[in-house]
């Protein structure tokens, strides 16, 4: 296989995975690293980079339409990013120490939560919630639009969500994923967010905690050009594809069968780690 | 409070749009870039199963900034790339400027931690 038949492939395959995952929610950047290694036989290290970089542009790219819709809470977003920052360029330090086969591991175990978490519904918040006083100092309650006009909400847990935010940060940048389904969880259970305001500032999050390791893995030299150029085009052309078409289509049975798809690669990621094929 | 939140989002918005001009010009820029790298090396065989690391002039931005402008495609694409990464930096430099526009001390300093952690990563993250 050429260059030019290879970056092809690769391009469908970014493609598809930003589609599924912005009709999913799951995020395309989640399926790339796997798809690289386990399908084309890419080195871990050029996957992650080039995963990291198509993580940006799905976040940035998809920031107006959010906006729009009224949910992002950007201070919550800006206090938080302080841990999911610090995080990232840990993680990202921390890669370029590991050996790949426990990168493929983690990388695996993280995968299967993703998977496990995308299958979950969002919790319920009673209207009895009362902020905390972190969170009042903060400023980080706001107010949301809903079927029934906008609702105020408070907000709690204001340390656990923190710390839960550095491990995203520890994450994204460990395995140049968006750390999605960890931030969400941290704003949604940990910290009784709205579920529609955590998905929405978690999209804004993602960006700016993926810039945060893209420089600590360009200075390594793990973004290469050639591979980097498709997978970012794939994935940016297939989640505004997804997203365009996703308030039209019906996602419980989608969801399932990328979940599972996710799962399998997880389980191929982890056997390949431990057998030491990376 | 009202106003707040009126502003906040304000600035959301037009920061939003940016944002995707940001991508969108970052995009066509790989495009471009892509274009001459696949005329130029599409024959030759793959080497991404072997770690090698990039070449020096690939990995820092004023070492990108000069190459781009030797018009070789994998230069091009990582300028592409590197205008990428800039655009959440650049999200959260301009809202720093709504906070400040709002008197919001305590937020822009949040902010200023944000933006130097995120200087501190793109020159390396060094410790």
């Amino acid at each position: 296989m050429n260059t030019y038949e290879l970056t092809l492939l690769v391009w469908l395959g970014s493609l598809l995975a930003g589609f599924l995952g912005a009709l999913t929610g799951l995020g395309g950047g989640i399926v790339i690293t796997p798809l690289l290694t386990l399908v084309f036989g890419v080195d871990i290290r050029y996957a992650i980079g080039a995963a990291l970089v198509s993580v940006i542009a799905t976040s940035s790219g998809a920031a107006a339409a959010y906006v729009k819709e009224g949910f992002t809470n950007i201070r919550i977003g800006m206090f938080l990013e302080i841990a999911t920052t610090v995080g990232a360029v840990a993680g990202a330090a921390l890669a370029t120490r590991l050996p790949a086969s426990s990168l493929a591991i983690i990388f695996g175990i993280v995968l299967l939560y993703s998977a496990y978490a995308s299958s979950r519904s969002p919790a319920q918040h009673g209207p009895a919630d009362r902020a905390d006083r972190m969170a009042s100092l903060l400023k980080l309650g706001s107010t949301y639009p809903t079927a029934q006009g906008t609702q105020p909400y408070d907000v709690h847990g204001v340390p656990a969500g923190f710390s839960l935010m550095f491990v995203a940060g520890v994450l994204s940048g460990l395995l140049g994923i968006g750390s999605g389904a960890v931030k969400v969880i941290a704003m949604d259970q940990a910290m009784h967010i709205p579920f529609k305001v955590s998905t929405t500032t978690s999209n804004f999050m993602i960006g700016v905690t993926a810039a945060a390791s893209a420089g600590v893995y360009l200075q390594r030299g793990y973004i290469d050009p050639g591979l980097a150029m498709p997978v970012m085009l794939g994935v940016l052309m297939g989640s505004l594809l997804g997203a365009r078409i996703l308030p039209h289509v019906r996602t419980p049975r989608l969801r399932l069968v990328f979940a599972v798809v996710v799962a399998v690669l997880a389980v191929e990621m982890i056997y390949h780690g431990v057998t030491g094929r990376f | 409070m009202e106003r707040t939140a009126w502003t906040d989002r304000r600035i959301e918005l037009i920061v939003g749009n940016l944002l995707r001009a940001g991508v969108l010009v970052a995009a066509a820029v790989v495009v471009f870039g892509g274009v001459i790298f696949l005329a130029r090396h599409g024959r030759e065989a793959p080497h991404y199963h072997v770690f090698l690391g990039e070449p020096e002039a690939l990995r820092t931005a004023p070492g990108i900034l000069r190459e781009a402008a030797s018009l070789r495609g994998r230069e091009i694409i990582q300028l592409g790339l590197l205008l990428l990464i800039a655009t959440p930096i650049l999200r959260v430099a301009f809202s720093m400027v709504g906070f400040a526009l709002e008197r919001d001390r305590l937020y822009v300093g949040i902010t200023l931690i944000v933006l130097a952690v995120l200087l501190f990563g793109l020159a390396g993250g060094h410790v």
